[in-house]
């Protein structure tokens, strides 16, 4: 008995990947041009490293060996170039990167090592404080956290919180708190006549409120999926 | 110093026309220069009320446009020598007027007189927004009920922002006048009352005009009440409102109910 083991055969896994490479389109006279990458190079050291960078001879009728000067040249510079396109495939060599076809164009954004160092910017407030009453027909919305009013909140006024809401008056309209899906975020209020209250998407309307719970001090929550609402103090 | 003073409520038929006379006879009344005009474009009805139908020749369109010159379209009062009317057109729309051609307007009145009443129009829309656009000061007009109130809310919120003090920073100074107020009503628990509706709107109250057939007599014979019966309750209301409105101070009065001799023995009706 003959024992043969197959073989397992490794399969070639292709990947697609797609890089933004940056696209050089030299232009005659080549001395000049190269001029102005070295003047880049002065304001910002180390711009084209780790980047993928393709030559696009299209507009510049260049011979092979002028082709193998150019692409020596941006070595030189520590620039190393990926692919050569708009140019015949006959005039490079077998050492010159290769040709490449089918590129499409799309917007770089730039971001250049920082010439001064920005000041560093301020960290989002995480609260909102209002010191006037809301009014009929205002609708103040702030997603970053907590809203606390110094006043009322009129009939047909909207208060919209990613966090809790804090009134300080007569909440008379609609506050919806925990709207990015923060079912931690509650509602207070000193007096509670609201038409609508919410909390992470639950809600509740006038008519569901307790009336015994009106003109009150007051609080709403979630536990689990159900709207509580308890009297302060 | 010039005062512009809008006179608005967001709900139509509240009263701000009637106001607006009453209000700028009372202070013509007392001294000042004052001229009272009517932006609300094709539904005018200041004209009517201040007695003036049949003298307009040209308004407040014309002059925003350019068509005519301030002094053309002035109407000076029959009665009171320094009060003043500006009429708006009847034929034409709010659209035709503009924000930089009011404030032109508004500009020139300011050199000529020392209150500029604006008697907006209902509504939330063009009309109402450019009466209070260029305004010091805002009397809301409210009645006692809850749908008036809510309205009167909303436009005080307008005046915060929308208004050319608001957006400079400041603030446009704000006054509630309470009309078509019923004793008989409030003591019933009918309607609103004044502290409920002051709580609400979080702004100063500068009077409470009684329900009367006064004010309704007056504005059939296109006379300001402060002008026809000079005596009568809401005349007094608005004359106090208008010292105040000149920084006197002058005592609240919550009008009470006065009840007849049939009334009070026929008063309670049993349930």
């Amino acid at each position: 008995m003959d024992v043969r083991a197959d073989p397992t055969r490794q399969l070639v896994r292709l990947r697609g990947r797609s890089y933004v490479a940056f696209v050089f389109s030299p232009v005659v006279p080549i001395v000049e041009w190269l001029a102005e990458i070295d003047a880049t190079l002065a304001r910002s050291p180390g711009y084209f490293v780790g980047k993928p960078i393709v030559l696009d001879l299209a507009a510049v009728d260049l011979s092979s060996s002028a082709i193998a000067h150019l692409v020596g040249s941006l070595n030189e510079r520590s620039i190393r170039v990926l692919g050569i396109e708009g140019v015949d495939e006959d005039r490079l060599a077998a050492n010159m990167p290769p040709l490449l076809t089918g590129g499409r164009a799309c917007v770089i954004t730039r971001n250049e090592p920082a010439q001064k160092p920005e000041p560093e910017a301020k960290p989002k407030p995480t609260s909102l404080l209002l010191d006037s009453p809301v009014r009929s027909g205002q609708s103040i919305v702030f997603m970053e956290g907590d809203v606390t009013v110094l006043g009322s909140v009129g009939s047909g006024a909207e208060i919209v919180a990613g966090g809790s809401i804090h009134i300080y008056g007569t909440l008379r309209g609609r506050a919806m708190a925990g709207v990015n899906g923060n079912s931690n975020a509650r509602i207070y209020c000193q007096k509670i006549e609201a038409e609508l209250l919410a909390i992470d998407g639950y809600y509740q309307t006038a008519e569901e409120i307790d009336e015994t719970l009106r003109n009150r001090p007051a609080q709403a929550w979630l536990q689990g999926d159900t709207m509580k609402i308890t009297p302060l103090n | 110093m010039a005062k512009v003073l809008v006179v608005t409520s967001g709900k139509g038929g509240v009263g701000k026309t009637t106001s607006t006379a009453a209000l700028g006879a009372a202070l013509a009344q007392g001294g000042q220069n004052v001229v009272v005009v009517d932006f609300d474009v094709g539904l005018r009805n200041l004209d009517l009320v201040m007695g003036a139908e049949r003298r307009v020749v040209f308004d407040l369109i014309n002059v925003v446009q350019g068509v005519a010159k301030l002094p053309q379209a002035l109407i000076r009062d029959k009665r009171l020598e320094n009060l003043w009317l500006l009429p708006a057109s009847q034929t034409r729309d709010k659209d035709a007027l503009t924000d930089e051609g009011v404030g032109r307007v508004i500009t020139e009145l300011r050199s000529r007189f020392d209150w500029i009443l604006c008697d907006s129009p209902a509504g939330i829309e063009r009309g109402a927004t450019l009466a209070m656009r260029y305004a010091d000061e805002a009397v809301i007009v409210t009645n006692p009920e809850v749908s008036s109130v809510r309205d009167s809310d909303r436009i005080i919120g307008m005046l915060d922002s929308k208004t050319v003090k608001a957006e400079r920073g400041e603030h446009v100074e704000k006054h509630v006048l309470i009309t078509r107020y019923d004793p008989a009503r409030a003591a019933r628990g009918e309607m609103l009352n004044i502290d409920d509706i002051l709580e609400i709107l979080a702004t100063p109250l500068l009077g409470i005009i009684p329900e009367s057939q006064d004010v309704l007599k007056a504005s059939n014979v296109g006379t300001p009440v402060t002008l026809n019966n000079a005596e009568s309750a809401p005349a007094r209301a608005y004359v106090d409102a208008s010292r105040r409105l000149m920084g006197e101070e002058v005592a609240m009065v919550v009008p009470a109910e006065r009840r007849g001799f049939m009334n009070r023995l026929l008063g309670r009706r049993a349930a």
